[in-house]
Protein backbone atom coordinates (compact mmCIF):
# COMPACT_ATOMS: atom_id res chain seq x y z
CA UNK A 1 0.00 0.00 0.00
CA UNK A 2 2.52 2.55 1.01
CA UNK A 3 4.79 1.22 -1.95
CA UNK A 4 2.04 2.06 -4.24
CA UNK A 5 1.27 5.79 -2.81
CA UNK A 6 4.96 6.43 -3.18
CA UNK A 7 4.83 5.29 -6.81
CA UNK A 8 2.05 7.53 -7.12
CA UNK A 9 3.47 10.34 -5.37
CA UNK A 10 6.55 9.94 -8.00
CA UNK A 11 4.64 9.38 -10.97
CA UNK A 12 2.53 12.01 -10.28
CA UNK A 13 4.76 14.93 -9.72
CA UNK A 14 7.77 14.01 -11.78
CA UNK A 15 7.57 11.77 -14.05
CA UNK A 16 4.24 12.89 -15.82
CA UNK A 17 4.42 16.19 -14.39
CA UNK A 18 0.83 17.90 -15.08
CA UNK A 19 2.34 21.01 -16.86
CA UNK A 20 5.18 19.97 -18.93
CA UNK A 21 3.60 16.74 -20.27
CA UNK A 22 -0.15 16.74 -19.87
CA UNK A 23 -0.45 20.60 -20.29
CA UNK A 24 -2.76 20.87 -17.88
CA UNK A 25 -2.91 24.21 -16.03
CA UNK A 26 -0.98 25.93 -18.65
CA UNK A 27 -2.81 29.42 -18.48
CA UNK A 28 -1.64 30.17 -14.92
CA UNK A 29 1.76 28.50 -15.29
CA UNK A 30 2.64 31.01 -17.70
CA UNK A 31 1.08 33.78 -17.11
CA UNK A 32 1.72 33.95 -12.85
CA UNK A 33 5.62 32.95 -13.33
CA UNK A 34 7.30 36.39 -13.88
CA UNK A 35 8.47 36.00 -10.06
CA UNK A 36 9.48 33.70 -7.95
CA UNK A 37 7.70 35.30 -5.26
CA UNK A 38 4.26 35.13 -6.93
CA UNK A 39 5.22 31.70 -8.24
CA UNK A 40 5.59 29.77 -5.11
CA UNK A 41 2.40 31.50 -3.59
CA UNK A 42 0.26 30.55 -6.73
CA UNK A 43 1.93 26.73 -6.18
CA UNK A 44 0.68 26.80 -2.53
CA UNK A 45 -2.96 27.43 -3.57
CA UNK A 46 -2.82 25.04 -6.14
CA UNK A 47 -1.73 22.35 -3.91
CA UNK A 48 -4.11 23.34 -1.29
CA UNK A 49 -6.99 23.50 -3.96
CA UNK A 50 -6.18 20.26 -5.84
CA UNK A 51 -5.89 18.19 -2.40
CA UNK A 52 -9.07 19.57 -1.20
CA UNK A 53 -11.11 18.90 -4.47
CA UNK A 54 -9.54 15.38 -5.27
CA UNK A 55 -10.99 14.40 -1.44
CA UNK A 56 -14.70 15.95 -2.21
CA UNK A 57 -14.47 14.97 -5.52
CA UNK A 58 -13.90 11.35 -4.31
CA UNK A 59 -16.09 11.42 -1.51
CA UNK A 60 -18.90 12.08 -4.14
CA UNK A 61 -18.13 9.65 -7.01
CA UNK A 62 -17.81 6.86 -4.41
CA UNK A 63 -20.72 7.39 -2.26
CA UNK A 64 -23.17 9.64 -4.45
CA UNK A 65 -22.35 8.80 -8.31
CA UNK A 66 -21.73 4.85 -8.00
CA UNK A 67 -24.37 4.13 -5.29
CA UNK A 68 -26.83 6.19 -7.78
CA UNK A 69 -25.60 4.62 -11.21
CA UNK A 70 -24.92 8.35 -12.22
CA UNK A 71 -21.52 7.78 -13.20
CA UNK A 72 -21.74 9.56 -16.57
CA UNK A 73 -23.00 12.92 -14.96
CA UNK A 74 -19.07 13.00 -13.82
CA UNK A 75 -18.13 15.75 -15.43
CA UNK A 76 -20.94 18.16 -14.85
CA UNK A 77 -20.61 17.56 -10.91
CA UNK A 78 -17.32 17.79 -10.84
CA UNK A 79 -17.13 21.08 -12.61
CA UNK A 80 -19.97 22.63 -10.28
CA UNK A 81 -18.68 21.01 -7.42
CA UNK A 82 -15.03 22.38 -8.15
CA UNK A 83 -16.39 26.05 -8.57
CA UNK A 84 -18.03 25.95 -5.25
CA UNK A 85 -15.69 24.36 -3.15
CA UNK A 86 -13.13 27.41 -4.33
CA UNK A 87 -15.90 29.72 -3.58
CA UNK A 88 -16.54 28.58 -0.38
CA UNK A 89 -12.89 28.12 0.73
CA UNK A 90 -12.25 31.73 -0.29
CA UNK A 91 -15.18 32.57 1.77
CA UNK A 92 -13.94 30.42 4.84
CA UNK A 93 -10.26 31.67 4.94
CA UNK A 94 -11.66 35.62 4.69
CA UNK A 95 -13.70 34.79 7.69
CA UNK A 96 -11.34 32.74 9.61
CA UNK A 97 -7.87 32.78 8.51
CA UNK A 98 -7.38 36.32 7.90
CA UNK A 99 -3.41 35.44 7.66
CA UNK A 100 -3.41 32.90 5.25
CA UNK A 101 -6.48 34.58 3.06
CA UNK A 102 -4.04 37.74 2.87
CA UNK A 103 -1.07 35.00 0.84
CA UNK A 104 -3.37 33.01 -1.21
CA UNK A 105 -6.53 34.71 -1.64
CA UNK A 106 -5.58 36.52 -4.85
CA UNK A 107 -4.41 33.62 -6.75
CA UNK A 108 -8.00 31.65 -5.54
CA UNK A 109 -10.33 33.10 -8.51
CA UNK A 110 -7.59 32.12 -11.03
CA UNK A 111 -7.92 28.47 -9.79
CA UNK A 112 -11.46 27.96 -10.17
CA UNK A 113 -11.13 27.92 -14.63
CA UNK A 114 -7.68 25.81 -14.02
CA UNK A 115 -8.39 22.97 -15.96
CA UNK A 116 -5.81 20.96 -13.61
CA UNK A 117 -8.01 20.62 -10.78
CA UNK A 118 -10.87 18.98 -13.26
CA UNK A 119 -8.03 16.67 -14.92
CA UNK A 120 -7.04 15.81 -11.43
CA UNK A 121 -10.52 14.87 -10.64
CA UNK A 122 -11.46 12.87 -13.82
CA UNK A 123 -7.88 11.21 -13.92
CA UNK A 124 -8.72 9.70 -10.02
CA UNK A 125 -11.94 8.23 -11.69
CA UNK A 126 -10.22 7.15 -14.66
CA UNK A 127 -7.48 5.34 -12.91
CA UNK A 128 -9.63 4.00 -10.71
CA UNK A 129 -8.21 5.52 -7.54
CA UNK A 130 -9.67 4.96 -4.47
CA UNK A 131 -10.14 8.22 -2.03
CA UNK A 132 -6.44 8.13 -0.10
CA UNK A 133 -4.48 7.38 -3.40
CA UNK A 134 -7.11 10.15 -5.22
CA UNK A 135 -5.87 12.66 -2.73
CA UNK A 136 -2.04 11.46 -2.54
CA UNK A 137 -2.50 11.53 -6.52
CA UNK A 138 -4.24 15.19 -6.65
CA UNK A 139 -1.42 16.49 -3.93
CA UNK A 140 1.73 14.89 -5.57
CA UNK A 141 -0.09 16.78 -9.19
CA UNK A 142 -0.32 20.16 -7.53
CA UNK A 143 3.48 19.33 -6.11
CA UNK A 144 4.76 18.99 -9.71
CA UNK A 145 2.84 22.57 -10.67
CA UNK A 146 3.86 24.03 -7.73
CA UNK A 147 7.78 22.83 -8.69
CA UNK A 148 7.57 23.83 -12.50
CA UNK A 149 6.53 26.67 -12.43
CA UNK A 150 8.98 27.75 -9.62
CA UNK A 151 11.53 26.95 -11.58
CA UNK A 152 10.40 28.99 -14.82
CA UNK A 153 9.85 31.88 -12.90
CA UNK A 154 13.64 31.58 -11.48
CA UNK A 155 14.72 31.14 -15.03
CA UNK A 156 12.52 34.36 -16.03
CA UNK A 157 13.63 36.17 -13.53
CA UNK A 158 17.12 35.81 -14.93
CA UNK A 159 16.36 36.36 -18.78
CA UNK A 160 15.30 39.70 -18.32
CA UNK A 161 18.99 40.78 -18.56
CA UNK A 162 19.17 38.61 -21.50
CA UNK A 163 19.07 40.31 -25.41
CA UNK A 164 16.75 38.44 -26.70
CA UNK A 165 15.45 38.81 -30.65
CA UNK A 166 12.40 41.13 -30.99
CA UNK A 167 9.76 38.73 -32.36
CA UNK A 168 10.56 36.13 -29.18
CA UNK A 169 9.99 38.87 -26.50
CA UNK A 170 7.24 37.86 -24.31
CA UNK A 171 5.35 34.66 -24.71
CA UNK A 172 7.49 33.44 -27.62
CA UNK A 173 10.67 32.94 -25.77
CA UNK A 174 8.62 31.86 -22.27
CA UNK A 175 7.56 28.92 -24.58
CA UNK A 176 10.80 27.85 -25.64
CA UNK A 177 12.04 27.94 -22.05
CA UNK A 178 9.05 26.02 -21.18
CA UNK A 179 9.94 23.48 -23.89
CA UNK A 180 13.64 23.13 -22.85
CA UNK A 181 12.16 22.18 -19.43
CA UNK A 182 10.36 19.49 -20.46
CA UNK A 183 12.87 17.84 -22.19
CA UNK A 184 14.77 17.93 -18.44
CA UNK A 185 11.96 16.43 -16.87
CA UNK A 186 11.59 13.64 -19.97
CA UNK A 187 14.94 12.30 -18.03
CA UNK A 188 12.74 11.92 -15.15
CA UNK A 189 10.64 9.24 -17.20
CA UNK A 190 13.71 6.42 -16.20
CA UNK A 191 12.89 6.82 -12.15
CA UNK A 192 10.03 4.09 -12.36
CA UNK B 1 -27.85 33.86 -44.79
CA UNK B 2 -25.50 37.22 -45.24
CA UNK B 3 -24.65 37.52 -41.74
CA UNK B 4 -24.42 33.31 -41.30
CA UNK B 5 -21.49 33.61 -44.07
CA UNK B 6 -20.15 36.49 -42.06
CA UNK B 7 -20.02 34.63 -38.49
CA UNK B 8 -17.77 31.89 -40.63
CA UNK B 9 -15.45 33.98 -42.02
CA UNK B 10 -14.83 35.57 -38.78
CA UNK B 11 -14.33 32.55 -36.67
CA UNK B 12 -12.46 30.77 -39.46
CA UNK B 13 -10.00 33.99 -40.08
CA UNK B 14 -10.35 37.18 -38.65
CA UNK B 15 -11.06 36.15 -35.16
CA UNK B 16 -9.25 32.39 -35.66
CA UNK B 17 -9.35 31.43 -31.51
CA UNK B 18 -5.68 29.79 -32.10
CA UNK B 19 -4.14 31.82 -34.52
CA UNK B 20 -5.57 34.87 -33.83
CA UNK B 21 -6.84 35.18 -30.25
CA UNK B 22 -4.64 32.08 -29.02
CA UNK B 23 -7.39 30.94 -26.99
CA UNK B 24 -7.95 27.19 -25.73
CA UNK B 25 -3.81 26.54 -25.51
CA UNK B 26 -4.21 23.73 -23.25
CA UNK B 27 -5.80 21.04 -25.64
CA UNK B 28 -4.67 22.67 -28.49
CA UNK B 29 -1.03 21.97 -27.39
CA UNK B 30 -1.58 18.28 -25.89
CA UNK B 31 -3.62 16.61 -28.45
CA UNK B 32 -1.79 17.91 -31.37
CA UNK B 33 0.41 14.85 -31.95
CA UNK B 34 -1.06 14.44 -35.74
CA UNK B 35 -2.71 15.65 -37.83
CA UNK B 36 -5.78 13.30 -37.51
CA UNK B 37 -6.21 13.99 -33.35
CA UNK B 38 -5.90 17.63 -34.32
CA UNK B 39 -8.94 17.19 -36.75
CA UNK B 40 -10.77 14.84 -34.43
CA UNK B 41 -10.54 17.04 -31.33
CA UNK B 42 -11.41 20.35 -33.33
CA UNK B 43 -14.14 18.45 -34.84
CA UNK B 44 -15.71 17.51 -31.72
CA UNK B 45 -14.81 20.93 -29.91
CA UNK B 46 -16.95 22.24 -32.53
CA UNK B 47 -20.11 20.50 -32.28
CA UNK B 48 -20.27 21.41 -28.61
CA UNK B 49 -19.57 24.81 -29.68
CA UNK B 50 -22.24 25.10 -32.02
CA UNK B 51 -24.45 23.59 -29.50
CA UNK B 52 -24.09 25.43 -26.73
CA UNK B 53 -24.06 28.24 -28.67
CA UNK B 54 -27.38 27.82 -30.17
CA UNK B 55 -28.59 26.51 -26.85
CA UNK B 56 -27.35 29.37 -24.83
CA UNK B 57 -28.77 32.01 -27.42
CA UNK B 58 -32.37 30.15 -26.99
CA UNK B 59 -32.13 30.30 -23.62
CA UNK B 60 -30.90 34.06 -23.12
CA UNK B 61 -34.16 35.85 -22.24
CA UNK B 62 -35.21 32.94 -19.51
CA UNK B 63 -31.35 33.04 -17.48
CA UNK B 64 -31.10 35.19 -14.96
CA UNK B 65 -27.72 37.37 -15.21
CA UNK B 66 -26.55 36.92 -11.83
CA UNK B 67 -26.36 33.17 -12.40
CA UNK B 68 -25.26 33.07 -16.12
CA UNK B 69 -21.89 31.50 -15.92
CA UNK B 70 -22.99 28.51 -13.62
CA UNK B 71 -25.80 27.86 -16.21
CA UNK B 72 -23.01 28.30 -18.78
CA UNK B 73 -21.36 25.63 -17.62
CA UNK B 74 -23.70 23.40 -16.83
CA UNK B 75 -25.26 23.66 -20.40
CA UNK B 76 -21.55 22.99 -21.84
CA UNK B 77 -20.90 20.06 -19.72
CA UNK B 78 -24.13 18.45 -20.70
CA UNK B 79 -23.50 18.80 -23.96
CA UNK B 80 -19.69 17.79 -23.77
CA UNK B 81 -21.33 14.72 -21.95
CA UNK B 82 -23.14 13.45 -24.65
CA UNK B 83 -20.56 14.04 -27.42
CA UNK B 84 -18.54 11.99 -25.11
CA UNK B 85 -20.77 9.27 -25.00
CA UNK B 86 -21.47 9.30 -28.60
CA UNK B 87 -17.55 8.98 -29.13
CA UNK B 88 -17.01 6.22 -26.89
CA UNK B 89 -20.19 4.66 -28.51
CA UNK B 90 -19.45 5.08 -32.50
CA UNK B 91 -15.55 6.61 -32.45
CA UNK B 92 -13.86 4.03 -29.55
CA UNK B 93 -9.84 4.76 -31.89
CA UNK B 94 -10.52 8.91 -31.08
CA UNK B 95 -12.35 8.41 -28.04
CA UNK B 96 -8.98 6.56 -26.84
CA UNK B 97 -6.94 9.07 -28.30
CA UNK B 98 -8.49 12.06 -27.06
CA UNK B 99 -9.09 10.29 -23.52
CA UNK B 100 -9.34 13.03 -21.17
CA UNK B 101 -9.20 15.98 -22.88
CA UNK B 102 -12.73 15.09 -23.94
CA UNK B 103 -14.42 16.38 -20.81
CA UNK B 104 -11.83 18.96 -20.07
CA UNK B 105 -13.16 20.30 -23.14
CA UNK B 106 -15.96 22.07 -20.85
CA UNK B 107 -12.97 24.25 -19.34
CA UNK B 108 -11.59 25.29 -22.94
CA UNK B 109 -12.08 29.04 -22.59
CA UNK B 110 -13.10 29.32 -26.37
CA UNK B 111 -16.65 28.10 -25.29
CA UNK B 112 -17.13 29.85 -22.38
CA UNK B 113 -15.88 33.38 -23.86
CA UNK B 114 -18.48 32.72 -27.23
CA UNK B 115 -21.08 31.93 -24.92
CA UNK B 116 -20.59 34.95 -22.88
CA UNK B 117 -19.38 37.48 -25.56
CA UNK B 118 -21.71 36.33 -28.65
CA UNK B 119 -24.47 33.90 -27.80
CA UNK B 120 -25.95 35.45 -24.78
CA UNK B 121 -26.82 38.50 -26.90
CA UNK B 122 -27.36 37.55 -30.41
CA UNK B 123 -30.19 35.56 -32.10
CA UNK B 124 -30.26 31.74 -32.18
CA UNK B 125 -28.95 31.26 -36.30
CA UNK B 126 -26.38 33.73 -36.06
CA UNK B 127 -24.83 32.23 -32.92
CA UNK B 128 -24.88 28.61 -34.60
CA UNK B 129 -23.11 29.56 -37.04
CA UNK B 130 -20.86 31.94 -34.97
CA UNK B 131 -20.16 27.86 -33.01
CA UNK B 132 -19.07 26.87 -36.43
CA UNK B 133 -17.52 29.50 -37.59
CA UNK B 134 -15.43 29.56 -34.47
CA UNK B 135 -15.56 25.67 -34.20
CA UNK B 136 -13.86 25.38 -38.06
CA UNK B 137 -11.13 27.66 -37.38
CA UNK B 138 -10.17 25.81 -34.11
CA UNK B 139 -10.55 22.61 -36.33
CA UNK B 140 -8.37 24.07 -39.17
CA UNK B 141 -5.65 25.35 -36.86
CA UNK B 142 -5.23 22.51 -34.73
CA UNK B 143 -5.06 19.94 -37.91
CA UNK B 144 -2.52 22.53 -39.38
CA UNK B 145 -0.11 22.61 -36.15
CA UNK B 146 -1.18 18.16 -35.52
CA UNK B 147 0.21 18.21 -39.58
CA UNK B 148 3.61 20.14 -38.85
CA UNK B 149 4.22 18.16 -35.93
CA UNK B 150 3.51 14.76 -37.15
CA UNK B 151 5.28 15.60 -40.19
CA UNK B 152 8.46 16.46 -38.77
CA UNK B 153 8.27 14.10 -35.96
CA UNK B 154 7.33 10.66 -37.84
CA UNK B 155 7.21 11.68 -41.59
CA UNK B 156 4.08 11.11 -41.55
CA UNK B 157 0.85 12.58 -42.68
CA UNK B 158 -2.38 11.62 -41.55
CA UNK B 159 -0.95 7.95 -40.76
CA UNK B 160 0.45 8.06 -44.56
CA UNK B 161 4.04 8.05 -45.04
CA UNK B 162 5.12 11.15 -47.29
CA UNK B 163 8.84 11.66 -46.21
CA UNK B 164 11.02 9.90 -47.94
CA UNK B 165 13.23 6.69 -46.90
CA UNK B 166 16.45 8.32 -45.85
CA UNK B 167 14.43 11.58 -43.64
CA UNK B 168 15.06 10.39 -39.65
CA UNK B 169 11.83 11.37 -37.95
CA UNK B 170 13.03 13.83 -34.23
CA UNK B 171 10.83 12.22 -32.45
CA UNK B 172 10.66 14.91 -29.94
CA UNK B 173 8.07 16.95 -32.44
CA UNK B 174 5.41 14.16 -31.23
CA UNK B 175 6.41 14.61 -27.52
CA UNK B 176 5.36 17.18 -24.95
CA UNK B 177 8.53 19.77 -25.75
CA UNK B 178 7.78 19.70 -29.87
CA UNK B 179 4.22 21.04 -28.34
CA UNK B 180 5.88 24.11 -26.82
CA UNK B 181 8.31 24.28 -29.79
CA UNK B 182 6.03 24.94 -32.27
CA UNK B 183 3.41 27.44 -30.28
CA UNK B 184 6.60 29.44 -29.34
CA UNK B 185 7.30 29.65 -33.25
CA UNK B 186 3.82 30.08 -33.98
CA UNK B 187 3.50 33.07 -31.23
CA UNK B 188 6.89 34.36 -32.51
CA UNK B 189 5.45 34.85 -36.45
CA UNK B 190 2.72 36.43 -34.70
CA UNK B 191 4.62 38.79 -32.60
CA UNK B 192 6.36 39.69 -35.80
CA UNK B 193 3.10 40.67 -37.96
CA UNK B 194 2.18 42.64 -35.46
CA UNK B 195 5.38 44.73 -34.86
CA UNK B 196 5.39 44.62 -38.40
CA UNK B 197 1.71 46.06 -38.20
CA UNK B 198 2.19 48.44 -35.86
CA UNK B 199 5.08 49.60 -37.78
CA UNK B 200 2.57 50.78 -40.33
CA UNK B 201 0.79 52.05 -38.26
CA UNK B 202 -2.17 49.51 -38.59
CA UNK B 203 -5.03 48.40 -35.60
CA UNK B 204 -2.88 45.16 -34.12
CA UNK B 205 -4.86 45.28 -31.17
CA UNK B 206 -6.91 42.10 -31.68
CA UNK B 207 -3.88 40.21 -31.99
CA UNK B 208 -3.30 38.78 -28.80
CA UNK B 209 -0.04 37.16 -27.13
CA UNK B 210 -1.23 34.50 -25.39
CA UNK B 211 -3.56 33.62 -22.74
CA UNK B 212 -0.77 33.87 -20.27
CA UNK B 213 0.45 37.28 -20.65
CA UNK B 214 -2.00 38.68 -18.25
CA UNK B 215 -3.85 36.06 -16.80
CA UNK B 216 -3.82 38.22 -13.64
CA UNK B 217 -5.99 41.15 -15.04
CA UNK B 218 -8.88 38.33 -16.06
CA UNK B 219 -9.74 37.36 -12.49
CA UNK B 220 -12.73 35.18 -12.23
CA UNK B 221 -13.13 33.90 -16.19
CA UNK B 222 -10.19 33.15 -17.37
CA UNK B 223 -9.62 34.17 -20.88
CA UNK B 224 -12.76 34.41 -21.61
CA UNK B 225 -13.00 38.10 -19.80
CA UNK B 226 -10.97 39.18 -22.67
CA UNK B 227 -12.98 38.16 -25.35
CA UNK B 228 -15.54 40.00 -23.73
CA UNK B 229 -13.95 43.65 -23.42
CA UNK B 230 -12.92 42.81 -27.18
CA UNK B 231 -16.43 42.53 -28.41
CA UNK B 232 -17.74 45.77 -25.98
CA UNK B 233 -15.23 47.62 -27.45
CA UNK B 234 -15.46 46.94 -31.17
CA UNK B 235 -19.09 47.13 -31.07
CA UNK B 236 -18.53 50.68 -29.14
CA UNK B 237 -15.94 51.52 -32.12
CA UNK B 238 -18.55 50.25 -35.01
Amino acid sequence: MVKDLLIILIGSSLVSNVVLSQFLGLCPFLGVSKKTKTASGMGIAVIFVITLASLVAGVIYKYILIPCNITYLQTIVFILVIAALVQFVEMFLKKYIPSLYESLGVYLPLITTNCAVLGVALTNVQKNYGIIEGVVNGFATAVGFTISIVILAGIREKMEYNDVPESFKGMPIVLVTAGLMAIAFCGFSGLL
Amino acid sequence: MNSAKERLINGLIKENPTFVLMLGMCPTLAVTTSAMNGLGMGLTTMVVLALSNAFISLLRNIIPDKVRIPAFIVIIASFVTMVELLLEGFIPSLYDALGIYIPLIVVNCIILGRAEAYASKNGVIASLFDGIGMGLGFSFALTCIGAVRELIGAGTLFGYKVMPESYVPSTIFIMAPGAFFVLALLTAVQNKIKIAGEKRGKDMSKIQSGCGSDCMNCKDMGCAQRMIKEEEEGKANG
